[in-house]
């Protein structure tokens, strides 16, 4: 399961400087500077499709995922997953975060096994929590804590920790950011083939307009703030991906380029 | 052991002897009489005469047991009190002003009012030792825990932690790192305050030593008192810095 439908959702931050954020807080929409973010998004996502959600920076790309993710409530319009309203953060939609969210004070074993605390006997959840880490090549890591990994490490456990929960949606928030570029190759790689071996949905947001073509099942692309659907495309183009391969491929890449006002793309 | 080795521990001591030596040839020649300013020889006479009659070790416990008892009274109520006004925002804005007068006055202030309340004994000096410690301790804890990065309240939402859950297993640990300075510093302000809190109401512990010396006008034993307070707050320091050496809270120094 992981059916999505975004039904016109609307977001606006109210403007208050030096305001506290809070978790879950409503704005108070009596005062300040409405500032709205996402402006009427209808979407639907399939069960089990990789969706990458392109647009220029600081367009609401995140906001929607969080929106969808329970972490924030739309001004108005209804988010579905599976046909129910999502009503907060659960542990059926995981977000793995644009910086860290691994705990920097437990091991990666203890972080890891946060995603299987559901589980009531002791060495089913071992069990599961070691073969997590050995899909994402972390064994004989387990012990060290997550200032001790290298970027790419802390990645991959976080979203091992992300896959014991056996979530229904998988939410990625610029997941690559801040790697170089040969690890995330490889990780967009790593994604691609863990998506194929579990066909769970997940959200991808990125930037990179290659990255979203490459590893997409579906590419969204917004606008700029306030967010609208721009694109909304179905790749179905086999993986590896190649753009010399594709020649239907390389035409998407340049539309969208020329879509985000890039004309002369390398 | 060579040289490199050594060094760590031969050049505090070459300090302390240059004071020393600094001391000695003060004394020397000021020409005053050793009633009025002791040389370090009469202060290890003296310190020798304390130790073999048992009151320097007397004295020290009765101000170790107060500090530890107004300290950990601090540290068991400040940082808790912490944690909560530091997550539950209404209470913050209910309290913050409040916290803020009170902290500007010294403990000191307070001796009238403790002695009047608690009487004569223990109970005023632990008071205010207590005093003294809480406001640091509960400040630096509510800062700290503000101060905590959203993300980990997110991910604890994500893996749907209970609100005991979320004290236990994300805020605590997140503010460890920044708690250890903060109950390093107001053990420090605490054994500052211990002295002064025994000049009054009680006949005993290191401040008292140093009351009771002046007025037998015996300078050297006010020296020896004041060197005890000195060795023990080393002492003091180097356990508390031992905490840092936990393994969950060393990502706080990266």
């Amino acid at each position: 399961m992981g059916h999505i439908l975004v039904k016109d959702v609307r977001k606006e931050y109210v403007e208050r400087r030096g305001a506290r954020r809070r978790m879950n807080s409503d704005p108070d929409l009596r005062s300040g500077n409405h500032l709205p973010v996402l402006d009427g998004i209808d979407l639907e996502f399939a069960n089990g499709e990789l969706v990458c959600i392109l647009g220029p920076s600081g367009c609401g790309k995140t906001t929607l995922a969080r929106v969808i993710a329970g972490f924030d409530r739309p001004t108005s319009g209804t988010v579905l997953i599976d046909g129910e309203k999502v009503k907060g953060p659960s542990s059926e939609h995981i977000f793995v975060f644009q910086h860290s969210g691994l705990f920097p004070w437990m091991t990666v074993w203890e972080n890891v096994r946060l995603g299987a605390r559901h589980m009531k006997e002791k060495e089913e959840m071992a069990a599961k929590v070691q073969e997590h880490l050995d899909v994402v090549n972390l064994t004989g890591y387990e012990h060290l804590y997550p200032h001790q990994l290298s970027g790419g490490m802390q990645r991959r456990a976080e979203l091992a920790r992300a896959l014991v929960a056996d979530p229904e949606v998988l939410f990625m928030d610029e997941p690559f950011a801040g790697l170089d570029f040969l690890t995330r190759l490889k990780m967009r790689e790593e994604i691609i083939n863990m998506h194929e071996l579990i066909q769970k949905t997940i959200v991808f947001i990125t930037h990179d307009i290659d990255e979203a073509l490459v590893m997409g099942d579906r590419v969204v692309v917004f606008t700029e703030r306030p967010a609208k659907v721009r694109l909304d495309l179905k790749l179905e183009f086999p993986h590896p991906r190649d753009f010399h391969s594709y020649d239907e491929l390389e035409r998407l890449r340049r539309d969208v380029y020329t879509e985000l006002g890039v004309h002369y793309a390398l | 052991m060579n040289y490199t080795r050594l060094r760590p521990y031969l050049l505090p001591v070459l300090s302390f002897a240059a004071v020393v030596a600094v001391w000695g040839i003060a004394r020397r020649l000021s020409g005053w009489s050793p009633t009025v300013f002791p040389g370090p020889l009469d202060a290890a006479v003296g310190m020798w005469e304390l130790i073999r009659d048992g009151s320097l070790l007397k004295h020290s416990v009765a101000s170790l047991f107060r500090v530890t008892a107004g300290y950990y009274l601090a540290v068991a109520i400040g940082t808790p009190l912490g944690i909560v006004l530091g997550w539950w925002k209404t209470g913050q804005l209910l309290t913050n002003g409040l916290i803020q007068f009170l902290r500007p006055i010294s403990p000191l202030a307070w001796i009238p009012l403790a002695m009047l309340w608690f009487g004569i004994g223990d109970k005023p000096a632990i008071f205010l030792i207590f005093l003294s410690s809480f406001f640091p301790l509960l400040v630096s804890t509510i800062y700290s825990v503000n101060h905590i990065r959203t993300v980990y309240f997110q991910v604890a939402a994500n893996f749907n932690f209970t609100p005991f859950e979320t004290i236990t297993r994300v805020i605590f640990p997140a503010i460890l790192p920044d708690i250890l300075p903060a109950l390093r510093i107001s053990l420090g302000i605490a054994w500052l305050v211990v002295v002064a809190a025994e000049m009054i109401a009680v006949k005993s512990g290191l401040g008292y030593l140093i009351l009771d010396s002046r007025n037998a006008l015996r300078m050297d034993y006010v020296m020896d008192a004041m060197i005890a307070i000195g060795v023990i707050g080393i002492c003091l320091d180097r356990v508390i810095v031992q905490l840092n050496r936990i393994k969950s809270v060393a990502w706080g120094r990266t």
